[in-house]
């Protein structure tokens, strides 16, 4: 180890990590870099305590009766796990952590067009951390991550106000990302980089980023009136004050449909990125694949109501809801085919990332088409509120998002720190957290169409319910496991890692054509971009941005003489 | 009666493995036949196709418009109530199921039904939302505060089945549990007989009319009317509101005007009924609202039948149609002096 330390005989060269040293160079810093890494520390502790939650219910699971806690614990614990994992983990992940690192380079500019905002965005989404954990430690929430009224708001005894005012206060840090993005993308863009030049990632960021700013707003006007009706009991959702309780589940879904696609739309371009690059090829129908996050973030603000369907609403606005959630599901049917189709004729590696990319495939493609049976209403009526819907958004949150951004992480981890993760290691992981997954979230489609619900501390003592479980708690426990893996090679791999050249996987990507890690000005020179995405050339053709030095072209044979340069 | 659900469902299923097997077939096949064999080489960039592009879109799209239809037909034939179907009232409460027969047995976590009788449920809440759900049937409705949902199913075999609470309701939500006891129409009609003496709904409904809450000071005696609008045919009829247009009264209806009487203020009378809001319970005012579908014996909301009436049915094993406007107002005054003797 000592050797790995010791062999660059060079010194090491001004990047934006070794740029500053110090906690307050960090706490305040301008540098879109840095805040990713703050955000990968918050939503990597957050993702932890979520996980841990996790094992909780499973481990309860294991048998009918409820032995391991008292009911109204078992009720806190899921209620934490689904608030902390949906609204500090999968919401911000991508955008906050790949996308704030990834937006500017793969644009060419220097920064976010707002960097000080950048940075409150991160104080607030740790503002809102804080008070939920508050909420947490207080003695807890058991209201499940919906909230739904009256229980909410007239019936439970635990911290609904603080916990609702985490959510509150951290839905501001993604209107400000989201317009961050927004305005970057706009006004930032290299000479050169027109609209149809632009990484798919960017696209399904400018996608998210829109419903970011246009939903959070509602969802945080909703925790807001359960608060005020908790507190004051003005009667907006109560019946006996004149109010009406379905009126809430309007409001709550109309963001969180939306929600669910800032959570996947992001992994979608991540895919979009591993797909294309680990083949060697551009996208196939790459303005399809662009636009169809577009219309994804349209339309999926008008299919909330699919989340109601036995909830008293009318027959017909079920049935114009049935029918738009069949529609909003043809742009994610479009890119599985796109993606698949660009491996055809293509070069395609097995690296890590990659594997991510085509194992999420896989369950998108299950995600997706169970998420059909759910908008089938007559179908819907019998698996909502069961363990068939709680299998449905795993394979899509987890399969989806998860994935997309283990896929990503591992993919740009050579920019983001400069050292290679293990390759063997990563494969392996890959392998087992893929298996596990399965193993955790299939038999929950079979439990589900059986009949139980979701939410329930005990379950009737049926023998094939009960094994059901046990397979799902056995997978949970490998895919606790295999998540394991990647977060010690990776913190080892800071340190120990082999160094990283500017481009590891020889790409044409913006991102690729600076040193690894980036200086903080991301590029010495500006760029001028004179190449379409995903544009592949020999690396000796490849032109770098700036001045690099041999240490760059580490992993090249050595009769790959040169990049050059602009 | 979980035929029509299940047929859809392994429809979807087949469509599924079907795609599942086509596409990720072709990314396993893709990715070995097309293995990167140099480090660096650069296969021929491929633009796309419109042609394809266009099969993928509107081949999902026409399969997704079939599950719609089939989807829709479904559940159209579920939420349209039957007009025929034996009702039983339903309160859900942290965390248990209370019901009552139209004859007036009660039960509590356990509902007796008939084999191949269509039932109806007409529920509500006393405190949060709940939903029934017999997975066995294949349907679910959530219990909402505030209003009345309706759910129906015919059984067709008799057992046991189970009954769950869908909606997260509380700390124990899953207890609030029971189950389906499907009867042969005998055996239904013997533990009918056997709970006897019980008020039926419309009995106490009408006591409530008539005596505890004295509605009938201003609504008549028979609810014919006085200075409130007549009760009589009411059930479905289009009443018409001071200000604008009509309602068709069903029991929604007759719920707000119960608690929120100036809210549709029926044409033509003044805003003097007083609120009962806070005094009377749910189950109160589901009696209330049997004794008033009573009094209209030939009318239905279009979605429920009249209320059946009192004690007819322990000895009725005809399938229930309507009975005749005789029988029914007959049956109501007979009950009328059931409800008097057993008030305390
Ligand atoms: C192919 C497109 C999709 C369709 C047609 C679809 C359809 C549906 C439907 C109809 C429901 C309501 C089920 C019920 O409550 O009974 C549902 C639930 C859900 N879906 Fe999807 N879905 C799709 C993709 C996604 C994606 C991409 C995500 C997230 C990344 C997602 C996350 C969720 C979540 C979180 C719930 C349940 C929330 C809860 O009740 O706690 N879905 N989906
Ligand atoms: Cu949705």
């Amino acid at each position: 180890m000592e050797e790995t330390l010791a062999t660059p005989s060079e010194t090491p060269r001004v990047n934006y990590l070794n740029a500053r040293y110090g906690l307050k160079s960090w706490l305040l810093t301008k540098d879109h870099k840095r805040i990713a890494l703050l955000y990968l520390g918050g939503v990597s502790l957050f993702f932890l305590l979520g996980g841990i939650y996790a094992m909780l219910i499973r481990i309860e699971l294991l048998t009918p009766k409820g032995d391991l806690f008292q009911s109204q614990t078992y009720n806190k614990v899921f209620t934490q796990h689904g608030i902390i994992m949906v609204f500090f983990f999968l919401i911000p992940a991508i955008p906050a952590v790949l996308g704030n690192f990834l937006v500017p380079i793969m644009i060419g500019a220097k920064d976010l067009a707002f960097p000080r905002i950048n940075l409150l965005s991160w104080y607030i989404y740790m503002l809102g951390g804080i008070l939920t954990i508050w909420a947490l430690l207080s003695g807890g929430v058991d209201t499940g991550w919906t909230f739904y009224v009256p229980y909410s708001t007239n019936f439970s005894n635990t911290y609904v106000v603080l916990a609702g005012l985490g959510v509150f206060v951290s839905g501001f840090s993604s209107i400000l990302t989201g317009l961050n993005f927004i305005v970057t993308i706009h006004t930032m863009r290299a000479p050169g980089m027109t609209w149809f030049r632009l990484p798919l990632f960017i696209w399904s960021h400018y996608a998210t980023s829109l419903i970011m700013i246009l939903g959070t707003p509602v969802i945080a006007i909703t925790v807001l009136l359960v608060a005020l009706e908790r507190i004051a009991h003005i009667g907006i959702f109560d019946p006996r004050l004149g109010g009406d309780p379905v009126l809430f589940q309007h409001m709550f879904w109309f963001y969180s449909h939306p929600a669910v696609y800032i959570m996947i739309l992001p992994s979608m371009g991540v895919i979009s990125e591993l797909i294309a690059n680990f083949s060697r090829k551009n996208i196939f129908g790459y303005s399809f694949v662009a636009f169809s996050s577009i219309a994804i973030a349209v339309f999926g603000f008008l299919v909330w109501g699919h989340h109601m369907f036995v909830s008293s609403q009318s027959i017909y606005a079920g049935m114009i809801f049935s029918f738009l959630s069949f529609a909003v599901a043809i742009p994610s049917a479009v890119k599985v085919f796109n993606w698949s189709a660009t491996l055809f004729r293509g070069s395609v590696s097995y690296d890590t990332p990659m594997l991510y990319g085509l194992g999420l495939i896989g369950l998108f493609l299950i995600g997706g088409m169970t998420g059909l049976f759910l908008a089938a209403i007559g179908l819907d009526v019998h698996v909502t509120d069961t363990y068939f819907v709680v299998a449905h958004f795993h394979y899509v949150m987890v399969g989806g998002t998860l994935m997309g951004y283990l896929g990503g992480l591992h993919y740009w981890w050579p920019k983001i720190s400069g050292r290679m993760y293990p390759e063997s290691w990563g494969r392996f992981a890959a392998l087992i957290i893929f298996v596990g997954f399965n193993l955790t979230f299939f038999p929950q489609f079979v439990v589900g169409y059986m009949g139980m619900p979701r939410r329930y501390h005990a379950y009737p003592d049926i023998p094939i319910w009960q094994v059901l479980n046990v397979m799902s708690t056995a997978g949970a426990t490998i895919l606790g496991f295999g998540m394991l893996i990647p977060m010690v090679y990776l913190i080892w791999s800071m340190r120990y890692g082999r160094a990283a050249s500017a481009n590891p996987w020889a790409l044409p990507g913006l991102e690729w054509r600076t040193s690894s890690p980036p200086p903080t000005e991301n590029f010495t020179v500006t760029p001028v971009v004179t190449w379409e995405a995903y544009e592949f050339a020999p690396p000796e053709e490849l032109k770098v941005i700036g001045k690099l030095e041999p240490r760059d072209r580490a992993d090249y044979p050595p009769d790959y003489p040169a990049y050059t340069e602009s | 009666m979980s035929g029509n659900v299940d047929a859809l469902f392994f429809y979807l299923v087949g469509v599924t493995i079907f795609f599942s097997v086509l596409i990720s077939g072709m990314v396993i096949f893709f990715a070995i036949k097309y293995k990167r064999r140099t480090p660096f080489e650069i296969p021929r960039p491929i633009a796309g196709s419109l042609k394809l592009e266009t099969m993928w879109t509107v081949v999902p799209f026409v399969i997704a418009m079939s599950m719609f239809v089939w989807g829709a037909d479904v559940y159209f034939k579920q939420y349209r109530m039957p007009r025929d179907a034996m009702e039983v009232y339903v309160v859900g409460k942290q965390w248990m199921w209370k019901l009552q027969h139209a004859t007036g047995q009660r039960e509590i976590n356990q509902l007796h039904i008939p084999v191949g009788r269509k039932v109806e449920l007409i529920m509500t809440t006393e405190d949060v939302i709940h939903s029934f759900f017999i997975p066995e049937f294949r349907v679910k409705a959530d219990v909402v505060p505030g209003k009345y949902t309706r759910l129906w199913f015919e059984a067709t075999k008799s057992g046991t089945y189970h009954l769950f609470c869908a909606e997260y309701c509380g700390t124990n939500h899953s207890g609030m549990i029971g189950s389906i006891v499907v009867m042969e129409p005998a055996d239904f009609d013997n533990w009918l007989s056997g709970g006897a003496g019980q008020q039926s709904p419309v009995a106490a409904g009408q006591n409530l009319f008539q005596n505890t809450l004295g509605c009938a000071s201003c609504h008549g005696d028979n609810g014919q009317g006085g200075r409130g609008p007549a009760l009589t045919n009411l059930l479905g009829s289009s009443v018409p509101i001071q200000g604008d247009g009509t309602v068709v009264a069903d029991e929604n209806y007759m719920r707000e005007s119960i608690l929120n009487p100036t809210a549709k203020l029926v044409a033509g009378y003044q805003p003097i009924m007083p609120t009962f809001q806070g005094q009377v319970s749910e189950e109160q005012l589901i009696q209330l609202i049997a004794y008033i579908k009573s009094l209209s014996p030939q009318r239905t909301s279009g979605i429920t039948t009249t209320a059946r009436p009192a004690n007819t049915q322990a000895n009725n094993n005809a399938p229930a149609t309507q009975s005749s406007p005789a029988a029914n107002s007959q049956n109501a005054n007979t009950t009328t002096r059931h409800g008097g003797r057993s008030r305390q």
